[in-house]
């Protein structure tokens, strides 16, 4: 479904990922780990299209999007939705409007049809009956589950999450990773998640790939990683202190 | 010697920037005419009631008072020599040819290529436009085209506004405070001012409009740094269409009253 060969992509000159390869297969759910700075969401934004690799390919449905002009990528977004790590809803949208942006830009659907849509998605994470509410009245956790209505709303085949339980409470957390996985399991999208919780990560993921110092360092199964002999893996997993190798830092140099 | 090359790289940065710059705008400006062809009716006539509509009362108050004060000057001068019988004929030249368009541009591009700015460059800075670009929708059809529209269509519609309510200020000032007969006020822009006059002042108005939606967005559209920088985005934008708005209308004074 989702497939990178050798991407690289560097900002003002500084390498942020360093020939990545890595294949993302239909309908699982792939969660991307690594310490904060070291490349996760540029990953998404890559296989989104919001930013191009300075080398390699990005697969995304069987065709290469790294030279695709901005059309031809928004046709294929069509099928992708995404959620961002700050919800990114539309503060002058109510949350109703929010969820039907997708389907009001680029369907004929009648408003008739939009609202049973709006009042299905949002059913389905938990915010039955908040369509009228404006995103400045929502907590954290509540803007995360509009974003995703938001993402789902088109039916997506893939749907990217950006740290989708970052500066959620453990409960809200655990709500929203269920949310992840019924997703995949009602509407059989294919998900990329990127995290640092590893209760999350273990808790959704089909597989888990870690990226340390902008390359991909370990992927495999929830429990190679737990079994993994890496000592860097080993260490953010555990959130160990020593050996310690700041992501951040090795980026910068 | 070091300090001349560090004087003379600072140079070369800044040409090179504000060349980049100007492309950038360019750029905009060509894929914002592009999509001209998909926009929306809805957005724009939104935008054409908050753009538009909404800076009328500031508009109306600004240019109240210039012609007012614009008639002060003249009739206190103009009867010194004799020529009361032509206050009214300057007042509505000066007003459609220059103050009336210039002076809506600069409220304007206060008013709103700040606000223009502000709000695009909220968005910027929350991802809201990445959010835009992942839903399959083009942030210049979707947030630059109705603005431009609504900027070049409506600030004419103010100067029309701006023009009638400067040359009443004008008006009662010189019937109140020069003295002179409402026929030698009204008779004297009957005599002096012709059409193109207010149409001249009108295309003005349309560029300018053009230069405050192009700049405000352009700037929102290049906000970084978070509360920061939109603060500074919006400053920005502020000053550089007023800037550009003088400069037009300097070229626009040429081609158009030679």
């Amino acid at each position: 479904m989702i497939e990178l060969k050798d991407v690289s992509i560097s900002f003002r000159g500084k390498p942020v990922l360093e020939n990545i390869n890595l294949q993302v297969h239909d309908k699982e759910v792939l969660v991307i780990i690594g310490p904060s700075g070291s490349g996760k969401s540029t990953l998404l934004r890559l296989i989104i299209g919001l930013v191009k690799p300075v080398a390699g390919e990005i697969w995304v449905d069987g065709q290469e999007i790294s030279r695709m002009d901005e059309d031809a990528l928004n046709v294929l977004r069509k099928h992708m939705g995404m959620v961002f790590q700050y919800s990114a809803l539309f503060d002058s949208m109510t949350v109703g409007e929010n969820v039907a942006f997708g389907l009001r830009q680029h369907t004929d659907l009648s408003e008739e049809e939009i609202q049973r849509i709006i009042r299905r998605r949002l059913r389905m994470v938990g915010m039955a009956g908040k369509e009228h509410l404006m995103p400045n009245e929502l907590s954290g956790g509540m803007k995360k589950r509009v974003s995703l209505a938001r993402a789902i709303a088109i039916n997506p085949k893939i749907v990217l999450y950006d740290e989708p339980t970052a500066g959620l409470d453990p409960i809200m957390s655990s709500i929203i990773d269920r949310l992840i996985v019924s997703t995949r399991r009602l509407m059989g999208v294919t998900s990329v998640v990127v995290t640092h919780h590893m209760t999350s990560a273990f808790n959704i993921a089909d597989r888990i790939a870690m990226i340390y110092g902008g390359r991909i360092i370990e992927t495999g199964t929830v429990e190679e990683i737990k079994q993994s002999q890496n000592p860097v893996v080993q260490q953010f997993i555990h959130g160990w202190k020593a050996p310690v190798l700041g992501a951040k830092r090795k980026v910068k140099t | 010697m070091a300090a001349l090359i560090a004087v003379l790289e600072g140079i070369g940065r800044y040409v090179i920037d504000s060349l980049e710059n100007i492309g950038r705008i360019m750029i905009l400006t060509g894929q914002t005419l592009f999509h001209l062809r998909s926009a929306s009716p809805r957005h724009t006539l939104r935008q054409m009631a908050h753009l538009g509509v909404d800076s009328l009362p500031i508009v109306l108050l600004t240019i109240l008072f210039t012609g007012m004060v614009m008639t002060v000057q003249t009739a206190h001068e103009f009867i010194k020599y004799g020529a009361q019988s032509s206050v009214g004929g300057v007042v509505a030249i000066a007003m459609g040819r220059e103050l009336a368009p210039v002076l809506t541009g600069v409220v304007c591009a206060g008013r709103v290529g700040a606000a223009i700015t502000a709000e695009i460059g909220s968005m910027k800075v929350t991802e809201q436009i990445d959010a835009l670009r992942v839903m399959a929708t083009n942030p210049v059809a979707y947030l630059v085209v109705p603005r431009l529209l609504a900027c070049v269509f409506m600030l004419p519609l103010l100067v029309v506004f701006a023009n009638v309510i400067g040359t009443i200020g004008g008006y009662l000032v010189a019937i109140s405070y020069a003295g002179l007969s409402s026929y030698t006020y009204l008779h004297s822009i009957k005599v002096f001012a012709v059409v193109n006059d207010l149409t001249g002042g009108l295309v003005k108005a349309m560029v300018f409009g053009g230069i405050i939606a192009i700049i405000g967005c352009y700037k929102g559209l290049t906000t970084t740094e978070g509360a920061e920088g939109v603060g500074r985005a919006t400053t920005g934008s502020v000053v550089t269409s007023i800037i550009l708005i003088f400069i037009a209308n300097y070229f626009l004074s040429l081609a158009l009253y030679r």
